[in-house]
């Protein structure tokens, strides 16, 4: 129980998506004009990862990783489809991200309606495939801790977006110099968030 | 198609060399259309990496740019960005499994990384705006094009970081001995994750300074 909190602070403190590893970049940047859109696409991601990482641990564990066919029958226990990950990855969320719009439309129009624009791009954005592919690399023994891995990342990423968000509403008032207003501004804050968030590496978990 | 093959042109007209060339400076992928920033900064610590992956992103951006537009009238629209993942997905597991094979320690350092091409915004973005439009040629130059353009800020990424950071160029040591003796210390934040951004957000300044055009209004 206490690994699997563990993992939860670690992914959004410490291995923070946007500060650790730049994942998911391009939809930072794009939409963290206003606090309100963030909170939407955050919140999306948060859902996705949720999802879609747990998914794809058992994908990696009954079919993808060396020997794990065994199940299935003696005869297939050396066979390795590893290399087949970053297809099925990302054939799964796609098709989850599909699911996961039409279930949401279903059953919350009124979410549906503030997450809508967000949920087809998540498909394409490399949190989510890179919540799956660290999943796989760092070989997290449970079901739960990798559950827990994905909450805690897409976390993380929301944490990081309402932060950005927040800031560049206060400094449309701010004099900045006219080259690097918008764009270059925005990655200088979000270095000194980086560093900033570092300071949590001293925990030790 | 008749008047598609009477309006043939020389292969590198002016309109194709500004293909290749403006996504150099003017409509640089990561500075100006701020595309792919996702992948790319993460392996700009040493210049080694940074480079096998702007090489792959080159090829796969460029490939992937001529199988869509040679298929581009046979996808429906409704399922193009499925297919177009297939398509990316394929070609990156291609250079994956190259790269395992002969460059294996690059191939380790970048872990992840070369999966993240398939989500790479720069790809799904030239493949969308450009390969779906137009034909094989002028797609592939605009795929070389771009993945130049995001390699040559990448390359300038990790000079900086590798040289102020661990005192070397490609893993040979520049700073000679004396240097260290005096006093002289490698910056170790430079090789940190938030430098990165921070060095992307200084090149945006100076490019903006030259090119006021680019300055945005609010």
């Amino acid at each position: 129980m206490q690994e699997i909190f563990n993992i939860f602070i670690k992914s959004i403190f410490i291995d923070n998506m946007i500060f650790a590893y730049f994942l998911g970049m391009c939809s930072y940047l794009a939409v963290s004009k206003t606090v309100k859109t963030s909170v939407g696409l955050g919140a999306a991601v948060i859902f996705v990862l949720g999802i879609t990482v747990p998914v794809d641990y058992m994908l990696n564990e009954y079919i993808l990783k060396a020997g794990a066919l065994a199940w299935l029958d003696a005869s297939f226990a050396d066979v390795d489809l590893s290399f087949l990950s970053f297809i099925m990855f990302i054939a799964i969320i796609a098709s989850m991200v599909q699911l996961v719009e039409m279930i949401v439309e279903k059953f919350s129009p009124s979410l549906y309606s503030s997450l809508g624009i967000f949920l087809p791009l998540i498909a394409v954005n490399c949190a989510i495939l890179g919540g799956s592919l660290f999943m796989q690399e760092r070989e997290y023994q449970s079901l739960a801790q990798a559950t827990s891995f994905g909450i805690g990342s897409g976390v993380g990423w929301f944490l990081a977006i309402v932060g950005i968000a927040a800031i560049r509403e206060k400094i449309r008032y701010s004099d900045v110099p006219a080259p690097l207003r918008g764009l270059g501004i925005t990655f200088i804050i979000t270095g000194l968030m980086g560093i900033a968030f570092m300071s949590f590496l001293g925990i030790k978990l | 198609m008749s008047a598609e093959i009477r309006e043939r042109e020389a292969l590198f007209s002016s309109k194709n060399i500004k293909l290749l060339k403006n996504p150099l400076s003017l409509s640089n992928p990561i500075t100006v259309q701020v595309l792919g920033i996702c992948s790319a900064l993460a392996v700009t610590a040493k210049l080694e990496p940074a480079i096998v992956m702007a090489i792959s992103v080159t090829l796969v951006t460029a490939v992937s740019n001529v199988v869509i537009s040679v298929l581009r009238n046979g996808i429906p629209p409704r399922i193009r960005i499925i297919v177009q993942l297939v398509v990316v997905a394929t070609l990156v597991i291609v250079v994956d499994q190259i790269l395992k094979a002969f460059v294996y320690d690059v191939s380790k350092q970048l872990s992840v990384f070369v999966g993240l091409i398939i989500t790479n915004c720069i790809i799904m973005g030239r493949l969308e705006a450009f390969a779906m439009a137009n034909k094989p040629w002028p797609s592939f130059l605009d795929g070389i094009g771009n993945g130049l353009g995001y390699g040559l800020i990448l390359i300038i990424i990790a000079f900086f970081r590798e040289l102020l950071g661990s005192g070397s160029i490609y893993g040979f040591n520049l700073i000679p001995e004396s240097f260290y003796e005096l006093g002289y210390k490698n910056n170790g934040l430079m090789i940190l994750p938030p430098m990165a951004l921070i060095v992307v957000g200084v090149i945006i300044w100076v490019q903006r300074y030259y090119t006021r055009d680019l300055i945005e209004k609010n």
